[in-house]
């Protein structure tokens, strides 16, 4: 272990600290923390708005004016979908974690890493200035011909930052492809891969086959939009279902955009607190790939309702529940690595265990609104916004919650307070399920998503769910106080505080500039825990007894 | 209406009974999903929580066969969930003849409902119970979704076409409609009501609208007023298709497909003859896209469709 860690006072934090060093770097570590300053910013921005929401919808008669209430939620959808979820994890322990993993000394292309982090900021500016000046009110789906001909918000500017952070978005996926082919270190097999790699590793191929096709619809809204030409308006012998075809071939794989990184981070969670071998290796990077591929072949799940063919429904839905067979294996082989294992109740664990929890029931909710004839009633409803919400808040920031506090000691070098951490991983568990669980009952009941007001009689279960939200608000502001005290003051970590396998381990906390004193060699499998007394073999070949 | 705790769902019409079974037993088989998996998780973590002195030896090795049986378990409750909810759907795809045309166009923030009698309403529809109705839904503007939450039945209203839905209530009462697809500012705002009513109040209730002229009628007019009439008449010059017994006839186009005369085929016919033009006439109709309302449409497609007689 010695042998790859170096020596104190040499890590990448300490080792210039102008802000020109930070501004200009290239090394992935800072790179990765200068994107998590970035989804910071944009998760208050989009946390603010889902505040706002929760707060009107506390009340029937509402608190904000309808055509406000309209770009608050749009907001909401822009800043969560791209500017949080999609980049939130890929960016920041992707971008830290991953050439550590497999021994590499730094992303493939370091000065790309760098520029999608200004690309992704300008597209932030583009997105800020929509708001500013009045912004969207089409819903993050820019659904035409509502938001071709009908809207008054500012689309054009709101889709031309969405349409710049894809360029963010690629770049940052064509490095880790690259860097996951080109960089592994001599033993580092494809068999021998961390599952949070094969999940970064899918996820790039999704990114980078995906992005380009929401580019090209929203080229095709402003076409639409600001020069009348007739692709959607069916006045000028546009079809508003080509758009919906367009937008969902990219936004379902942007579903598993959002979800497969959080997969490969609870993976890496459960074996290293059941101290056991992870349960079915090779199923879990199979099922990772399995699930890029399917998402492909799944969009018009979401226009059963629109007016397609018979046919294509019923394909679509049969393809929906295909995808949700690789997702149930993952879930069962999470559960079965708990077999048998020597388990510690660490917050990151503890996050593993609520995104569990959390994606079982997002995803057989999943299955309800997959299942057709129900779809018919659920469709547009609060049940698939809580349905969704299980999946990317309660699965993805959960799990980002996780790895950030797994990660943490080797990011900062230093400990976050324990009992602090897991009062608020319980704490996210209870505010989230207050807050989302009664929407699926809302839903049940026939709330349509998006109304700015509601039957007087639902409104029990609105408040409960704002009640539930000011939980969550909580116990996510909760991290940001201890992690931040934790830097300066926290205990020293060490190298390996969570005695954990993979090669990022072996380096010191935190890792200098290139990562190791020297190339890793790898000769062992990921997860060699023992159960029985506790020892383990790190992936570089050393035993700890 | 519904009181704050769902027990039972308050159904009022066929499809929503239909619907109703189909979610019983996916609820329940979600319900045993979840409950396997927190089942496991938790009886794990307590058994073999650290210092436990549960025995940790022969980890299970041969972790295929476990993975194969799970799945092939898990893919098979999947398939009965998927066939039996394209079942329902199939059959709520398919509307049957209907004993009851209405039709229903969206607009910016209301619906219109058009009887076959010529009676109107905005925001309200009144029909009889037991009885089979279909809407022909139609948006003069953007999508909308037409929505009865206790009939379970819903479906986007996409301009540029029609849509058609049925449905069969059972029950008397007053039943919300709601717009579910993002239309604008008051799209929170555009509901109405269903009202079932027995058939004899139902009967009453028409005559009190005070209507004289039936749909169809409302639509010879506009036949005659935008000059249809001019060449789709037995005493015009023009060679042009006459509308007598067209509504539900096969039709081949010019271009070698050939299309059965529904609602959707007339609308597409009036605004783009061109695309449509019918075998064996030359292509001279004008083009109407733009200059007919949907409500016109509606009075015109109702008015051919009284000629199929």
């Amino acid at each position: 272990m010695a042998a790859l860690a170096a020596d104190v006072g040499t890590d990448y934090l300490t080792s210039e600290n102008t802000v020109r060093s930070w501004l200009l770097t290239r090394d992935h570590k800072r790179i990765g923390l200068l994107f998590f300053a970035s989804i910071t910013f944009f998760f208050f921005i989009g946390g603010i708005a889902a505040t706002l929401i929760r707060l009107h919808l506390a009340t029937p008669s509402g608190l904000l004016q309808p055509s406000i209430y309209n770009r608050v939620f749009t907001m909401h959808g822009i800043v969560m979908v791209w500017f949080f979820l999609i980049p939130s994890i890929p960016t920041t322990l992707g971008n830290f974690v991953l050439p550590l993993m497999i021994g590499a000394h730094d992303l493939a292309f370091p000065r790309i890493n760098l520029a999608s982090w200004y690309v992704f900021n300008l597209s932030g500016l583009v997105l800020l200035y929509a708001l500013i000046m009045g912004g969207a009110d089409a819903g993050w789906t820019f659904y035409p011909p509502f938001s071709t001909l009908y809207s008054d918000g500012y689309i054009l500017v709101a889709a031309l930052a969405v349409f710049v952070n894809g360029f963010s978005t690629i770049m940052t996926a064509l490095n880790f492809v690259v860097t996951t082919h080109r960089l592994r270190a001599p033993g580092m097999t494809w068999m021998r891969l961390p599952l949070f790699v094969w999940a970064i590793y899918s996820v790039s191929l999704l990114m980078l086959l995906a992005t380009p096709v929401l580019a090209m619809v929203l080229l095709l809204v402003a076409a639409e939009r600001f020069l009348q030409v007739g692709l959607f308006d069916p006045t000028h012998g546009g079809d508003p279902i080509l758009f919906q075809h367009i937008f969902w071939f990219y936004s379902h794989p942007a579903v598993y955009i959002m979800i497969v990184p959080a997969m490969g981070v609870v993976s890496e969670l459960v074996t290293c607190f059941a101290r056991r071998p992870i349960f079915g290796y090779t199923g879990m990077a199979y099922a990772l790939m399995a699930i890029a591929i399917l998402s492909f072949f799944v969009w018009a799940h979401h226009m059963f309702v629109a007016g397609i063919s018979i046919y294509s429904a019923v394909v679509f839905s049969l393809m929906t529940f295909f995808v949700a067979v690789p997702s149930a294996i993952k879930v069962f082989n999470w559960t079965a690595t708990l077999h048998k294992g020597s388990i510690s109740f660490d917050a990151p664990f503890l996050y593993a265990l609520g995104f569990v929890l959390l994606f079982t029931i997002g995803g057989v909710t999943g299955l309800m609104v997959a299942t057709l004839g129900l779809d018919i009633d659920l469709h547009d409803t609060y049940f698939v916004i809580a349905h969704f919400h299980y999946i990317m808040v309660g699965g993805t920031v959960s799990a980002f919650f996780g790895g950030l506090h797994y990660w943490w000691p080797k990011i900062t070098g230093r400990l976050y307070p324990e009992l602090w951490a897991r009062f608020a991983a319980l704490l996210t568990f209870v505010g989230f399920n207050l807050t989302f669980f009664p929407q699926f009952i809302l839903g049940y009941l026939g709330m349509p998503r998006r109304y700015y007001t509601y039957a007087p009689e639902w409104q029990p279960w609105n408040l409960l769910s704002s009640a539930g939200a000011s939980i969550l608000a909580v116990a996510y502001l909760l991290p940001l106080g201890y992690l931040a005290w934790s830097m300066l003051r926290g205990e020293r970590a060490g190298p390996n505080p969570w005695r954990a396998t993979g090669l990022e381990w072996q380096t010191s906390s935190p890792p200098p500039t290139y990562n190791f004193a020297r190339t890793p060699a790898v000769t062992t499998a990921p997860y060699a825990y023992n159960p029985e007394n506790g020892s383990y073999v790190a992936q570089d070949g050393t035993v700890h007894a | 209406m519904q009181g704050w705790l769902p027990f039972w769902p308050r159904t009022a019409a066929v499809s929503g009974e239909v619907v109703n079974a189909l979610y019983i037993a996916e609820l329940g088989i979600c319900v045993l999903i979840v409950l396997t998996v927190v089942g496991l998780m938790l009886r794990f973590c307590l058994v073999y929580r650290r210092g436990s002195s549960a025995s940790r030896a022969n980890l299970v090795a041969k972790t295929w066969q476990w993975e194969i049986s799970w799945t092939v378990a898990t893919l098979v409750l999947f398939l009965f969930a998927f066939v039996w909810g394209a079942v329902v759907y199939i059959w709520l795809y398919d509307p049957p003849s209907g004993e009851l045309q209405i039709y229903v166009v969206g607009k910016q923030w209301m619906w219109k409902m058009e009887h076959p009698g010529g009676q109107r309403e905005i925001d309200a529809l009144h029909v009889p119970v037991n009885t089979t109705v279909r809407l022909v839904l139609a948006s003069q503007d953007v999508i909308h979704s037409f929505f009865v939450p206790a009939f379970r039945i819903k479906r986007d209203v996409v301009p540029g076409t029609l849509e058609t839905i049925w449905f069969k209530a059972t029950k008397a009462g007053t039943y919300r409609i709601e717009c579910t697809q993002l239309c604008g500012v008051q799209h929170a705002n555009m509901t109405g009501e269903v009202t079932v009513m027995e058939p004899a109040a139902f009967g009453r209730w028409l005559k009190q609208q005070g209507v004289h002229e039936s749909l169809a009628q409302q639509g010879e007019a506009v036949f005659r007023e935008h000059g249809c009439s001019g060449c789709h008449s037995t005493a015009s010059t023009v060679h042009a298709p006459l509308m007598n017994g067209l509504y539900g006839s096969l039709v081949h186009l010019q271009d070698g497909s050939s299309r059965v005369a529904d609602e959707r085929y007339l609308r597409d016919c009036i605004l783009l003859p061109r695309t449509f033009t019918v075998a064996g006439y030359p292509p001279v109709m004008p083009d109407f896209s733009g200059q007919l309302s949907e409500d016109d449409l509606v009075k015109l497609i109702a008015y051919i469709k009284s000629l199929a007689k």
